[in-house]
């Protein structure tokens, strides 16, 4: 990762960025997310495996954007994930460096958003394999059977809202759950509310979600709810012919009508 | 009451948990199908685990609900009937299992529910308790209790402590009254000490907790904040797995005339937390939120309830979505 900690360096003494946004090591096995702001310390970034947190939630948090112009190491959720944010509004093509990863953890010369939508246009950008198993496997299950295994799960879930945190589009300043006039969702965790939010929150992302399974992973408890919003990419996909994360000027899907959508599934 | 050693053979272990499984709520902790380890009511003895490091939750439920009915009411034309709760169906609840830093937060969560009035909800469900421990003879790199204070074999909180010998069974030290009621229920299962040592973990110090007080006092406004919270995404999972957080919400539910005002946990890493009416939110960014988290277990609470609000236990660091190390960031803080 010689070459990542080079550019990062050369864009924080040149003064083009005053943060890096990327990963670095911890106390534990764990990486995680680092600020690098002094050039001297780009030393400690790190790119490996362990590198799988979806940084792009950052680029809209205030105390981050305070710091000044972002640098952010990014693999391809993050870059759709960049994309979607540009395409909504919430950030600036102009007003931020991307130090573009691939597949092969290899640093990417990605110039300008232009650049970065042909290299999001040229890759997979259905959901993981990993857990296209697993989809394929709920979907299989009746309705009766896939609600009972939902219930279960969602039971579990303690309302601590790591799902939503951890997620870049979820960048409301105030979320629907945090709406009391009227009361949207309970307040309390109980298993339909929990249904309730969890369903909620998969509506608001379907056309959205750029299937980084960042909200699942952030799961204290280990709700799959990744595999909610994955199914809608799956869905939108299958009805629109679209990915989220792919254009700058993308329409949100849900929002938009065409003459030419397809209704059949409209009950 | 003076403190007896005896020593239980594991098969004497599955009698007294049988024993007391037939006729009492025993939460347990087992190991899901997903790894986790969670606790649940009168599991088999078969599903009990023995070799657990931490469960993914504490186990402050049995007296901290995540959600607690206050009351129910009812509203007619001209008057409201308001129906309490029988704190008296309050079941007795025998933990099994639980590590020496849970065992101690219950004692912290004492002197947060009884320190200006005593909340007599958490007061009844805590009495209802009785605490068969386990030292811990497993630990990882998450564990800090020898810097609270605490140690793998800390009896604190516990009513009787189970600690493995070398040979397989257990060392059961009867610490309260309450546990030498469990020995009376069957107390042949109970047998003189052998002379086999405890097999006990080694937990690392990371930091000396009384130093770490008293830099907080004049840390208030230290750029460590700042730096060390940029990742925290704001979510409130490390409050939910603590075993020592104890905010809660109130609300009231109404359907049509009847409803309920319930409390439920809620985390001060919330911005929400502390929104005011007006508009005003005395903590803006998530830095004066992580630095309340910190503050109040390390500062505010040894000033104020002459305890620690922290058992070691590392469920905030190893639940959380971004490596915020609590332990870690305790140590910087020493030597700021």
């Amino acid at each position: 990762m010689n070459s990542l900690i080079t550019r990062a360096k050369e864009l924080l003494e040149n003064k083009s960025v005053q943060v890096v946004i990327g990963y670095e090591a911890g106390p534990t096995s764990v990486a995680r997310p680092a600020f690098i702001t002094d050039p001297a310390k780009a030393g400690t970034l790190i790119y490996d495996e362990r590198c799988v947190q979806n940084l792009a939630v950052y680029l809209t948090k205030p105390e981050v954007k305070h710091l000044g112009k972002m640098a952010i190491v990014a693999t391809l959720p993050v870059m759709r994930s960049i994309m979607m944010l540009i395409s909504e509004q919430q950030i600036f093509a102009d007003s931020i460096v991307v130090l573009g990863i691939s597949a092969d953890g290899s640093l990417l010369d990605i110039a300008d958003v232009k650049v970065m939508q042909g290299y999001i246009e040229k890759s997979d950008l259905g959901n993981p394999e990993k857990y296209k198993e697993l989809l394929a496997e709920l979907n299989k299950l009746s309705p009766e059977e896939r609600f009972a295994f939902w219930q279960k799960e969602l039971s579990k879930c303690i309302k601590c809202y790591a799902c939503r945190q951890a997620c870049p589009m979820c960048y409301c300043t105030r979320c629907t759950v945090e709406v009391n006039q009227p009361q949207w969702i309970p307040v309390q965790s109980n298993t339909h509310g929990n249904m309730e939010w969890h369903i909620l929150r998969a509506m608001h992302l379907a056309g959205r979600c750029i299937s980084c399974g960042e909200c699942g992973r952030a799961c204290p408890v280990g709700i799959p709810c990744h595999l909610l919003t994955m199914h809608l990419v799956d869905q939108v996909h299958n009805y629109f012919n679209v990915y989220a994360g792919t254009s700058e000027k993308m329409s949100s899907v849900l929002s938009t009508f065409e003459p030419n959508d397809k209704e059949s599934f409209i009950i | 009451m003076e403190t007896t050693r005896k020593s239980i053979r594991k098969q004497s272990l599955e009698k007294l948990y049988n024993l007391l499984s037939a006729s009492r709520k025993v939460y347990a902790p087992v190991i899901a199908p997903d790894k986790q380890v969670e606790y649940k009511y009168n599991p088999d003895f078969a599903e009990v685990t023995f070799e657990h490091i931490r469960s993914t939750l504490s186990v402050k439920n049995v007296v901290f609900p995540k959600v607690e009915n206050l009351f129910f009411y009812s509203n007619a034309k001209t008057e409201s009937t308001i129906t309490d709760i029988d704190l008296n169906k309050i079941p007795e609840i025998v933990l099994w299992g639980t590590h020496p830093c849970d065992n101690a937060a219950f004692d912290i969560l004492r002197s947060i529910f009884s320190w200006d009035i005593n909340d007599e909800f958490f007061s009844k469900r805590f009495e209802k308790l009785v605490v068969i421990g386990l030292s811990c003879h497993l630990s990882d790199e998450y564990c800090f209790c020898t810097s609270v204070g605490l140690t793998p074999n800390s009896a604190k909180g516990s009513d009787i402590l189970l600690s493995r010998l070398q040979n397989g069974d257990y060392q059961a030290e009867i610490l309260t009254e309450k546990g030498n009621g469990i020995v009376t229920l069957s107390p042949e299962l109970f047998e003189p000490i052998s002379g086999e040592e405890v097999t006990v973990t080694e937990v690392k110090q990371k930091f000396n907790h009384e130093q770490v007080t008293v830099k907080l006092a004049s840390a208030f406004e230290n750029r460590f904040w700042i730096e060390n919270s940029l990742r925290c995404i704001g979510c409130g999972a490390c409050a939910y797995v603590c075993p020592t957080c104890a905010c809660f919400d109130i609300q009231d539910e109404t359907k049509g005339k009847n409803g309920k005002r319930y409390r439920s946990w809620d985390s001060c890493g919330f911005g929400l937390f502390t929104l005011h009416t007006s508009g005003h939110n005395p903590r803006q960014v998530q830095s004066q939120r992580w630095r309340q988290r910190i503050m109040h277990k390390f500062s505010y609470m040894p000033e104020r309830n002459e305890s620690l609000g922290c058992v070691g236990c590392g469920r905030c660091s190893s639940g959380c979505p971004v490596d915020m190390n609590i332990a870690e960031q305790l140590e910087a803080l020493q030597n700021i």
